[in-house]
């Protein structure tokens, strides 16, 4: 009877666990017609020539690695790697010191800060907000002849219209601050929630030593904030490598002034326009090889911080 | 003893002093541009010509009128980003519960792999993935359809983590079990039990769902070709590459203000929940 019992169990057992399957199915089904199926094309034809030159189609003709050795032969890329690289340097480094300031403010107990919430509510907002109006923005507010030129040259600091957008590195700032505004809201929630996470009676033993608060932030707070602030410089570095809506509005895609704020995406979106297979499946494998390498990199210090 | 406290105290008010106004220069700089753009947007184009002012003038219901009115047909830009952010969000949130749900509650031979794989593939970017994917729709006819932006959202690898987040502290085996007893099938489980106990992760979700479909652009701009079926962030670019000078400014201004005033609106009802989700989706980090 017993035994009887555990068979009859062990049969519904695997009649239910069918359902695993069934559930799992669209996910499945869907993932590899829009996602995997592209995945495995892109990389195939990034080894065949094909494009249009004016009205005559080349290709597509296998050329091997033909595409990748045009493309890194050529400056642009190189360019191209250095102003997305450069443009998240501008926005990063602004983000991460007043993301973790204020992330150690929210979560000191002794400042007892009033209105949190409402701090929180108002940074988080541009997040939100859609990059393409946010950049249209942006650009009136900052062209030759806008308010914030307007602005300035009322209050006596210009004296006549600074031309944001024709300068390279009013241009790149202007991209790396909108940058930095639409994600520091972010980062601090993902700092403060590491923070909340730490042991109490590690500061208020700390304290009772006659810690200062800075000594307590870079003796205590930093080494065990380490994981968590790797994850967000990796994810960061990701998400820069995807730079596109905000300097593609700003500039019109044009990368203005001279090509210095063309991003990687910008350019790969140039050759999906153009139609240029071949060069935009090279394109796409490279940035898949870095984004690769840069996610296995989260993996494995989310990891090593699980074995710690 | 008596001076060490009237020591530290001291320094807290002072940190308390300087974090108090940082806050509010922060606030001051995520509000600034918002602020100068409800003003423009309440000005007629001769009054924007000459500067700006502070205070807000007497055209905004004039901007809007004439917004309506204009070649950009924004009332349909907003209808299409509707649909496909509405629809988006609804399956991704409907289809990513069910796969955290078999993950979560069968054990089945490629589960481990399943679940690893989902995992892997969370960092691809679908811009590096765009050549294939609209190389593919091209052949599947699907081209200047909604089907792309919509149909891919039931494959969303950063929901269902957080789906799967959430039901291992929410959903207890003995529950499903129980339902199981009373005679309830696998769907009807998952419908009328799960679905329900999951509501507020759901609801988190798909607020953050709709918000990247209604901001996506580099997707729809590929896909989408016919003026009538556009989103508002494509009718947005098509402004700024216009020859936008000719423009009534009022009336650009009344359009960017018009493209992000319902994520504004839904975040500041809803603001409790998103901040406190990205703090849960934090934790895992």
């Amino acid at each position: 009877m017993d035994g009887g019992k555990k068979k009859n169990g062990n049969s519904n057992v695997v009649k239910y666990n069918k359902w695993g399957y069934i559930f799992l199915a669209p996910f499945i089904i869907v993932y590899c017609i829009f996602q995997l199926i592209p995945f495995v094309s892109t990389i195939y034809y990034s080894f065949f020539e094909n494009y249009r030159s004016g009205l005559k189609q080349i290709g597509p003709n296998f050329i091997g690695m033909g595409n990748y050795a045009e493309l890194l032969s050529n400056a642009d890329i190189w360019k191209y790697t250095e102003n997305t690289f450069v443009m998240w340097v501008i926005g990063f480094i602004p983000q991460i010191v007043v993301s973790l300031l204020l992330a150690s403010w929210f979560s000191d107990p002794s400042l007892r800060l009033k209105g949190q919430r409402f701090f929180k509510t108002v940074i988080y907002l541009p997040n939100l907000i859609m990059a393409a109006a946010f950049a249209m923005l942006f650009f009136t507010l900052f062209a030759d002849g806008g308010p914030i030129n307007s602005m300035l040259i009322n209050a006596g600091i210009l004296a006549e219209p600074y031309k944001f957008m024709s300068n390279t590195w009013s241009a790149r700032t202007l991209v790396g601050f909108m940058n930095f505004l639409m994600w520091f809201g972010n980062t601090t929630i993902l700092l403060l929630a590491g923070m909340m996470g730490i042991d109490t009676s590690l500061f208020e033993a700390a304290e009772v030593d006659g810690a200062t608060a800075s000594q307590i932030f870079w003796k205590i707070t930093m080494p065990l904030l380490r994981p968590i602030f790797i994850y967000v410089l990796i994810t960061s570095l990701i998400g820069g490598l995807q730079m596109f809506d905000v300097p593609q509005i700003l500039t019109n895609g044009e990368g203005a002034p001279d090509r210095t704020t063309m991003t990687l995406i910008m350019y790969l979106n140039k050759h999906l326009f153009n139609k240029n297979f071949g060069m935009s499946g090279a394109l796409s494998v490279i940035l898949l090889i870095i984004t690769g390498i840069l996610s296995f990199a989260v993996f494995k210090f989310t990891t090593n911080q699980d074995n710690n | 003893m008596d001076t060490r406290r009237v020591k530290t105290g001291a320094s807290v008010t002072t940190r308390r002093i300087i974090a108090y106004i940082v806050l509010v220069l922060v606030t001051f700089i995520c509000l600034f541009w918002f602020y100068v753009l409800f003003i423009n947007a309440s000005r007629s184009h001769s009054d924007l010509t000459k500067g700006f002012t502070l205070i807000p003038g007497g055209y905004l219901l004039k901007n809007w009128d004439s917004l309506m009115h204009s070649t950009q047909p924004v009332l349909l830009g907003m209808r299409n980003s509707l649909i496909i952010s509405i629809s988006a969000a609804v399956l991704s949130t409907y289809f990513s519960t069910m796969t955290a749900y078999a993950i979560h509650a069968y054990q089945f031979k490629i589960k481990d792999f399943m679940f690893a794989f989902i995992l892997a593939v969370m960092m691809i970017p679908t811009q590096v993935v765009a050549l294939g994917f609209i190389r593919l729709m091209g052949r599947m006819n699907l081209m200047d359809t909604y089907i792309p932006l919509i149909i891919p959202s039931i494959a969303a690898p950063a929901t269902f983590f957080y789906m799967k987040q959430y039901m291992e502290s929410t959903l207890p085996m003995a529950l499903l079990e129980a339902a199981r007893i009373d005679g309830s099938g696998e769907f009807r489980t998952f419908n009328h039990i799960v679905l329900p106990l999951m509501k507020p992760a759901i609801a988190v979700q798909a607020i953050f769902t709709f918000v990247a479909s209604w901001n996506n652009y580099f997707t729809p701009a590929l896909v989408l070709t016919t003026d009538k079926k556009k989103t508002l962030p494509i009718l947005i670019a098509q402004l700024r590459s216009a020859d936008f000078l000719k423009f009534d400014m009022g009336q650009v201004y009344m359009m960017i203000a018009f493209s992000i005033f319902p994520v504004i609106v839904i975040y500041l009802i809803l603001s409790k929940y998103i901040v406190g989700g990205v703090a849960v989706g934090a934790v895992k980090g």
